[in-house]
């Protein structure tokens, strides 16, 4: 049975101040401390790229931080790294890194933060710096057989709408496989075959004969460039971009998107918009989770509860289609607040579907708990032990069914959260079923939210005047379906963006995929990765 | 383990009635905006103007909506003081720009069409909505509509996405692999002009510009239905003459 963690918000300004104090004894001679700008609570300046590895070791694993992400940004003659860790209960927690454009070499800290890796794999592939030390570079965003090395598409000086000269006609790629066993041999799975309806990715799973030995992905088949084209963009068109390079978790995307400019312009989002927010991400959450139930079902082969869930799901699309105009909720937000209000009887008719949804959902949780087969198809498959979920940083559902009981709507509350009552469920055994149970009691708390939304909505406008006319930066950040969604957005004084980054859910779990995967047998193989419930394309962008 | 059956039974039919009947039932469709007659000048030129794709132009008082281009961001619709006029329904297949015919595939096929779904780098959601068709709401199996996984059992290739760099090999294999007579569908406004991500250095602007396609639905992403629609035009079932018709002011 699920236990709950109560979030208690904003409680942590001790472990902050112990924080600064420990960060002062042990690195005073090579740091220099910012206060807190633009999202974060405390900014840590470094002198000397060579400690990095040790501070982020001394944050991430001494004092509980949480790996947010890494974000590369290229100024006109320095390099601009930004490490953000988040201390839970307080705020983000920013490292700079500030170097001159010459570098081409930097201490990799995956050997101390393992959750790293894809970050810095994706920085050296689209950047062109190299990370010393790092296990494994290249062949990642940029394919190998299409991708002549030495193309670095982030840098200022590649042109997005450049010709696809460069492109390799079809060469073959080497895939790097690990298992060498007589008789081992690598099952090939996608990009486009999976199952009939599934999003581009590719696994070569190797194996000597029943188990799975090794399962990496081979991500980015989706990668359209959406943080390159995003630049030189007005800050409202590249909203299109961060709402849709993603749909299912569209709205916790563009809302993380739309904090981060709000912050920038240093205005804030109306109370009632503040509110309605917190509606539609529920509602999101809601929908998203059933629709992972579904899949779940769907992948054991259990069919009438798959329809059943599906049916449920179908049902959430169309009251959030008459509810607000769109089924994946496109086209809401806006910097300002919302692009649109809704009525007292909306929000009834609403709170009717997500009643009738979340009743469903209890009765398909009473009859799956009395499933045997399906029980022995998840239970202790797919386990994510909570020291490999730490080490990776999972986070979201995954990470909250191995007892990482991070959400950043009560480890850093934004939009409001911290008025609303609600639990985050967490289980131990980070198996399949663990995983099943934290949607299932998710959904709950999300029809929760979404009562005490409407009961406590007061009245006024939806949005306020927002423009940006100086330049400046911010990070943004919303507790996404599938767990913690970071956007850093950079604008130039005309109001264009600058730099745009995206570090999403999917991105940071997929990395921990391989832990589930491996050591089990082939046919748990489908039904792994419907629990982990991961999109390729919220990881490609 | 049996009680799955009865209430599998107790539900009783849950599929639409369309074909055969319209669907009514609220939030099967967002609509879609539709060409608007202003009072003034200056209300169709802001509604030009407010579109993030140029999807709609402007002539004196009146607009016109090219629905390939259209994301759906509703700016039209919530944004302006004189909204766009916006239609319900889904029966929106229509042809690419620059064809003025494509022929359904032959009686045989009617009744058995075997789909093989390819995500060039979609958001998601068309693909989603692709899914959404297989459950017993939109149950497209029951009009003979099946997805493969295999393109050599495959007769028509139903496109998602705006075509990455990194999915223009495999969609192109794809499409090789596929016995002839083939025929593609592009579903989405990505996979007929882009959409939101244009064409770029990984990025090819659509479906067309690197397959023949010979129907398109647009929409982002167009609504269950709306690609049921799709597949009853591609079928030979619903006629070429409910498509929508060519004059609506594309370039």
């Amino acid at each position: 049975m699920a236990s709950y963690s109560s979030p208690s918000a904003g409680s942590n300004v001790a472990g902050l101040t112990d924080l600064t104090t420990t960060l002062e004894e042990r690195f005073g001679k090579e740091i220099t401390k910012g206060t807190a700008d633009s999202g974060f609570i405390l900014t840590v300046s470094l002198t000397q790229p060579s400690i990095l590895p040790a501070l982020c070791r001394f944050l991430f694993w001494e004092n509980g931080c949480l790996f947010g992400g890494i974000v590369a940004e290229e100024q006109p003659a320095r390099w601009q790294m930004h490490y953000a860790f988040l201390l839970p209960g307080a705020g983000w927690v920013k490292v700079d890194l500030s170097l001159p454009i010459e570098t081409t070499v930097l201490p990799s800290i995956v050997a101390d933060v393992h959750a790293a890796d894809w970050h810095e794999r994706e920085i050296e592939d689209l950047f062109g710096i190299h990370f010393e030390n790092h296990p494994r570079l290249g062949d990642f965003v940029l394919h190998d057989q299409t991708w002549h090395e030495g193309i670095d598409p982030m840098r200022k000086s590649f042109s997005p709408s450049r010709p696809q000269l460069e492109l390799k006609e079809d060469l073959e790629w080497k895939p790097l496989l690990v298992v060498s066993e007589p008789g081992s041999f690598a099952m090939p799975v996608g990009p486009v075959y999976e199952g009939g309806v599934g999003e581009s990715l590719h696994f070569l799973l190797e194996t000597v004969g029943e188990d799975v030995i090794r399962a990496v992905p081979r991500l980015f088949y989706n990668y359209r460039a959406v943080e390159k084209i995003a630049e030189g963009r007005t800050v409202t068109d590249a909203l299109l971009l961060a709402e849709r390079f993603a749909a299912t978790s569209a709205f916790a995307h563009s809302l993380a998107y739309c904090r981060a400019a709000e912050s920038i312009a240093g205005v804030e989002a109306p109370p009632r918009a503040v509110a309605l927010r917190v509606l539609l991400a529920e509602l999101e959450r809601l929908r998203h989770h059933a629709g992972a139930i579904a899949a779940i079902c769907e992948s054991t082969a259990l069919a009438v509860s798959a329809a059943q869930a599906s049916i449920i799901e179908e049902n959430l699309l169309r009251a959030s289609c008459a509810f607000a105009g769109h089924r994946y909720l496109f086209g809401l937000n806006t910097p300002g607040g919302l692009n649109r209000d809704f009525g007292t009887e909306q929000c009834r008719t609403l709170l009717t579907a997500v009643d009738k949804a979340e009743s469903d959902l209890r009765t398909l949780e009473k009859r799956l708990r009395l499933s045997s087969s399906f029980l022995d198809r998840l239970e202790d498959v797919g386990v994510v032990t909570g020291e490999s979920a730490r080490d990776l940083n999972l986070v979201g559902p995954i990470g909250r069914a191995s007892a990482q009981h991070c959400d950043l709507r009560a480890a850093c509350p934004y939009s409001g959260y911290e008025r609303y009552a609600f639990e985050i469920p967490l289980e131990t055994e980070g198996d399949g079923y663990a995983r099943l149970r934290v949607l299932l009691a998710e959904a709950t708390q999300s029809a929760r939210l979404i009562h005490q939304v409407v009961d406590s909505l007061e009245d006024g406008p939806v949005h306020v005047p927002w423009s940006v006319n100086h330049a400046g930066a911010a990070l943004g950040w919303a507790e996404a379906p599938r767990g913690a969604a970071l956007h850093w957005l950079r604008v130039n004084d005309s109001g264009a963006v600058e730099r745009y980054r995206a570090v999403t859910p999917s991105f940071n779990n997929w990395l921990g995929f391989h832990v589930a995967a491996e050591n089990f047998a082939f046919q748990d193989f489908p039904i792994i990765l419907a629990t982990f419930g991961l999109s390729a394309t919220e990881c490609d962008r | 383990m049996s009680f799955w059956f009865w209430h599998g039974l107790r539900k009783g039919i849950q599929s639409t009635r369309y074909p055969a009947h319209v669907e009514s039932a609220p939030g099967v469709s967002p609509g879609r905006p539709v060409n608007t007659d202003f009072s003034t000048v200056e209300d169709a030129q802001l509604a030009a103007e407010i579109c993030p794709t140029d999807a709609i132009v402007a002539h004196g008082k009146s607009t016109y909506v090219n629905h390939g281009k259209c994301v759906h961001c509703q700016l039209c619709l919530n944004s302006l003081s004189s909204p766009m006029n916006w239609e319900a329904g889904y029966e929106w297949t229509r042809l690419p720009a620059n064809q003025t015919e494509s022929l359904p595939f032959p009686s045989a096929f009617a009744k058995s069409m075997h789909i093989m779904v390819v995500d060039a780098g979609d958001c998601g959601a068309c693909l989603h909505e692709v899914k959404l068709l297989s459950n017993p709401l939109y149950n497209m199996h029951r009009l003979g509509f099946f997805l493969t996984p295999t393109p050599r059992a495959a007769d028509l290739l139903l496109v998602v996405g705006p075509v990455s760099e990194n999915m223009r090999g495999p969609l192109l294999k794809t499409w090789e692999a596929m016995p002839t007579s083939k025929k593609v569908m592009a579903v989405g406004s990505c996979a007929i002009s882009g959409g939101v991500f244009g064409k770029s250095f990984m990025c090819a602007c659509g479906v067309g510009s690197v397959l023949p396609v010979d129907f398109e639905v647009p929409g982002s992403p167009p609504p269950p239905l709306a690609i049921l629609h799709g597949l009853l035009t591609v079928a030979g079932r619903k006629s070429l003459k409910s498509l929508e018709p060519i004059s609506e002011g594309r370039h």
